[in-house]
């Protein structure tokens, strides 16, 4: 193999990653309709920061990075079963998935 | 190989993500998401990460997006129409996400301390992560169990169908 | 015998009833309020007593026989008993601290002893009234400031026990609340005495600073030691406490109170203004009267003041036509002639008339309320007449004040008015015109009193369809006990009175040449005494003569006269206009500054321009506000992500590099 494939990746590359992941889900945030898009990006945020932990952890060899990712993960798993069962209680007081419609507390 | 294979997988993780926002019908958004969690997958095993590749396939593409894709298709979703949107989100929020992606990218570059990741010796075996897991964070492990028995009831809760048709609600009682 | 004389005990008896009978009062059964009621002034006069036997028993008393203070027993005279520091600043230590001495022990028996008779008296007035126990909790109120009043050892002490005489004074002339004119009367009183007050603390404020004391021993000692002070500052610090008196005791221009006063319910009016109250003034003068003594232009003023006072009220007094009104004219014409007294340094014949005037004033209103009782609340002379078959036990007293406020021997008033005159006689300067004044007021007095005698007791009755009926015992009780003080109250004698007082008010009385009790005579002294007693009692008889012949054998002369003279007689009747010259100069004025100021400027202007201009940036500010909280959920992903980015900003960006140097560019930007 040529010398180009041997080539070491810097880990700068991993962080700006993390990065454009996560603006991609902010920027998902606000640009979206749809409320369950909208959580969807969320947890692109989320994937975006662990990445970033990963990267870290590697690193400086701690194991520390890598539980702190696990324990966002468990807490994700956990987040996102609460929220989609509130998504499906709002559907049924609404009537609609449309997030600019879903703006009165009063029915 | 190393390069070769993070740039193939990187790309297919911003894809996945620049397609999650493209796209108008949730279920695509879904799939393109489905996407982005298995190529960070690889990206984990890049970085030694064995363990958590694992967890991030089989918990998040394999668990998390699947219920999502469950909502998508019990709450019958179609696609999104053109709304008024924000002027707030435009004028404030577009500004934010461009500085929020500048500043880190400038402070990412700047850095001098950051390495390369290397494959041979960046390998984190599970037992070493079972080892810190099982005896110094042995409670916040069994913490985040009881977190997710919280979080199953909090749904069952929520999602409660007392027999109920979606829309019913709104009708004045 | 240097016993401990409990002198806290004697305020704290009626300010214990004044807290039971206000607090518990209303839901107590009447005997029980009568009770305690009765039993506070009772027990003060007890104690009064028995710190009069132990204190001041002359020893040997058959033995003196001439000038000179009497010995007495208690040989730490005067008694002093401290409780304590009030204020202790570097210029200024004040105690609270009370002081028995002959002054004192006298104004003691008189406020307590008729303090309580009129407490006796007013159960049977007061007995069908609702405020029963409120009229007994505000008396006994009255009865402990006074107390303090006289106890005071310093004159922060005493101002406290003379501003809540005033108070008690307010709520009882206005007891009876519900009428306008009471309540209007009580703030008349009230603050008619402020005026007065004003006068009294720049008097202490300079006392302060001119002797660092307000313990009137120390002042007293103070001026004894150096001779250099006299008139300039202590002239004007007297002039300052005269002005407190005048208010107090309602003398000219200050006495417009005293007369609505008698708006309030009769036995009150016996007391406090006639007997006690109005004597505050008398005994404040008495009491500070070293600095008197320095200042012979502070006594002059007194002395006019005093006499204008007594004649201009007599003058009034002549044709009131409602009882109380004449009563009050005749009280502040009376304390004209103890500030006349006082004028003339002549403490002791002050404080002798004080004594006596307590006794038949008390007396005549008490029996003017008996009488307005008796007519079913009549208290118009021109209505009245026979009573004299109808209320016999009240004819009787009142004929018996009538003669002691005259001065017929050998009744009570003969005596004082007799010493005070004397006294007048003797002064250098301007004592001929002033006792001039004296000796016709005196006849005005007698005048005037025979004419509400003949009036209201004599005749036939002028209103048939009255019946009358004679107070209760309750009510006749304390007029009897009083008639009798009228006649026998002056026997002391001015001399025996004035040597026991003398060591506390100064003896110039003894300095006008020998008085003895015996018989043997020096006889340029006793003669010219004898012939001013003389002259003084043909004075009173031929004012009763001028009143029968006015009210008696011809009862329409009085309307002829004052046909006659009819601009003289509307002034008399008007009482000099001086309520309505007042109210055009002071009240008036006041009230259009106040309506127009306080309430157009201050209170609407400033005030609620400030709650509007308030209510105006919260009602703003929320409007602007309220437009970010809108409920789009885009709108507020949008601030998130910008907080956070700013967030981001100011980590991640270190700031002692990047942040100065970016600032400098960004304001260079704009400046240009």
């Amino acid at each position: 193999m040529s010398p180009f494939f041997s080539q070491e990746v810097p880990l700068s590359w991993y962080l700006l990653l993390s990065a454009a992941l996560f603006s991609l889900g902010v920027a998902g945030f606000l640009i979206k309709r749809n409320l369950i898009t909208v959580f969807m990006s969320i947890e692109l945020m989320l994937n975006g920061v662990n990445l970033s932990f990963v990267t870290f952890a590697h690193q400086w060899h701690a194991v520390k990075g890598q539980i702190f990712v696990f324990f966002v993960m468990m807490v994700a798993a956990a987040e996102a079963a609460v929220g989609l069962a509130i998504i499906i209680a709002v559907f049924r007081a609404r009537a609609t998935l449309a997030v600019d419609r879903i703006d009165l507390m009063k029915l | 190989m190393h390069l070769i294979l993070f740039i193939v997988f990187a790309g297919f993780c911003l894809a996945g993500a620049i397609n999650l926002l493209i796209q108008s019908h949730p279920i695509n958004s879904a799939l393109s998401l489905i996407v982005v969690m298995t190529s960070l997958a690889v990206l984990y095993l890049l970085l030694g990460a064995e363990f958590l590749a694992a967890a991030q396939v089989i918990v998040y593409a394999g668990a998390i997006m699947v219920l999502f894709t469950f909502v998508v298709m019990l709450l019958n979703a179609g696609r999104e129409d053109r709304t008024l949107g924000s002027r707030a989100a435009r004028m404030v929020g577009f500004p934010a996400v461009v500085v929020i992606l500048g500043v880190m990218s400038t402070v990412i570059l700047k850095a001098q301390s950051l390495g390369v990741a290397s494959l041979s010796d960046g390998i984190t075996s599970t037992e070493e992560l079972s080892e810190v897991l099982f005896t110094k964070l042995l409670l916040p492990f069994e913490v985040t169990s009881v977190l997710i028995l919280i979080a199953i009831l909090g749904a069952v809760a929520l999602a409660h169908n007392d027999g109920e048709e979606p829309g019913e609600g709104t009708r004045s009682k | 015998m240097n016993g401990y004389l409990h002198l806290w005990l004697i305020p704290l008896l009626p300010f214990a009833g004044f807290l039971i009978n206000g607090i518990l009062g209303r839901r107590l059964p009447k005997w029980i309020v009568t009770t305690v009621a009765l039993m506070a002034p009772l027990g003060s006069f007890l104690l009064v007593l028995l710190n009069a036997l132990l204190a001041f028993t002359p020893k040997e008393f058959r033995y003196w026989n001439g000038p000179g203070p009497l010995p007495l027993m208690l040989s730490t005279i005067p008694w002093v008993e401290t409780f304590g520091n009030w204020i202790n600043t570097g210029i200024l230590h004040v105690n609270f601290s009370f002081v028995l001495d002959q002054l004192s022990l006298v104004m003691l028996l008189v406020i307590t002893g008729v303090g309580f008779l009129i407490h006796i008296y007013s159960v049977g007035y007061m007995s069908n009234d609702e405020g029963y126990a409120r009229y007994f909790s505000y008396l006994n109120l009255f009865l402990f400031f006074m107390t303090v009043l006289v106890l005071a050892g310093n004159a922060l002490l005493m101002f406290v026990g003379w501003e809540g005489v005033g108070l008690a004074s307010y709520l009882l002339i206005g007891f009876y609340f519900e009428k306008k004119s009471a309540a209007d009367a009580g703030k008349k009183a009230f603050i008619v005495n402020r005026i007065g007050d004003f006068g009294f603390l720049i008097g202490m404020f300079l006392l302060v600073s001119n002797f660092g004391t307000l313990t009137f021993s120390e002042i007293a000692t103070k001026l004894g030691q150096d001779p250099g002070w006299n008139g300039g500052v202590v002239t004007v610090i007297a002039l300052c406490l005269m002005l407190g008196a005048a208010g107090k005791s309602a003398q000219l221009p200050l006495y417009i109170w005293l007369p609505d006063a008698m708006e309030g319910p009769t036995p009150v009016s016996a007391l406090i203004h006639a007997a006690t109250m109005v004597t505050a003034g008398v005994y404040m003068v008495a009491r500070t009267h070293v600095l008197f003594d320095h200042s012979p232009f502070a006594l002059g003023v007194v002395a006019i003041v005093g006499a204008a006072t007594a004649i201009f009220a007599a003058t009034i007094a002549l044709v009131q036509n409602d009882i109380k009104r004449v009563l009050a004219y005749s009280t502040i014409s009376q304390l004209g002639y103890m500030f006349l007294a006082c004028g003339v340094a002549a403490y002791s014949a002050a404080i002798f008339h004080l004594v006596t005037h307590a006794f038949f004033k008390a007396l005549l209103f008490l029996a003017a309320g008996s009488v307005i009782h008796g007519m079913g609340g009549e208290q118009d002379l021109r209505k009245m007449g026979g009573l004299w078959k109808k209320l016999p036990v009240t004819f009787a007293v009142t004929t018996v004040g009538v003669l002691a406020i005259a001065g017929i021997y050998p009744f009570a008033g003969f005596f004082s008015k007799d010493a005070i005159l004397y006294a007048v006689f003797l002064q250098e300067t301007n004592g001929k015109i002033l006792y001039s004044v004296g000796l016709l007021t005196a006849l005005l007095t007698s005048f005037y009193m025979f004419r509400l005698w003949y009036l209201a007791f004599m005749g036939e009755s002028r209103s048939p369809e009255v019946h009358p009926h004679e107070s209760p015992w309750s009510m006749r009780g304390p007029l009897v006990i009083l008639a009798l003080l009228s006649i026998c109250g002056g026997w002391i004698g001015i001399e025996c009175f004035g040597a026991f007082l003398a060591p506390s008010v100064g003896s110039r009385f003894a300095e006008a040449g020998g008085w003895h009790i015996q018989i043997p005579y020096l006889p340029f002294a006793i003669s010219l005494e004898f012939m001013l007693s003389v002259a003084a009692v043909l004075v009173a008889l031929e004012g009763g003569l001028l009143a029968d012949k006015f009210y008696r054998r011809k009862p329409s002369r009085p309307a002829q006269w004052a046909a006659a003279l009819p601009t003289s007689y509307k002034l008399l009747v008007n009482k000099y206009f001086v309520d309505e010259v007042y109210g055009a100069i002071v009240v008036k004025p006041l009230l259009g500054i106040s309506k127009f100021f306080l309430e157009w400027v201050v209170d609407v202007g400033i005030l609620g321009g400030v709650a509007w201009l308030l209510a105006g940036i919260a009602t703003f500010a929320g409007a602007i506000l309220q437009r970010w909280q809108s409920g789009n959920i885009r709108s507020y992903a949008a601030w998130l992500a910008a907080g956070a980015a700013v967030v981001l900003m100011f980590i991640l960006i270190p700031w002692t590099t990047f942040w100065p140097a970016s600032m400098a560019l960004i304001w260079k930007a704009v400046r240009h």
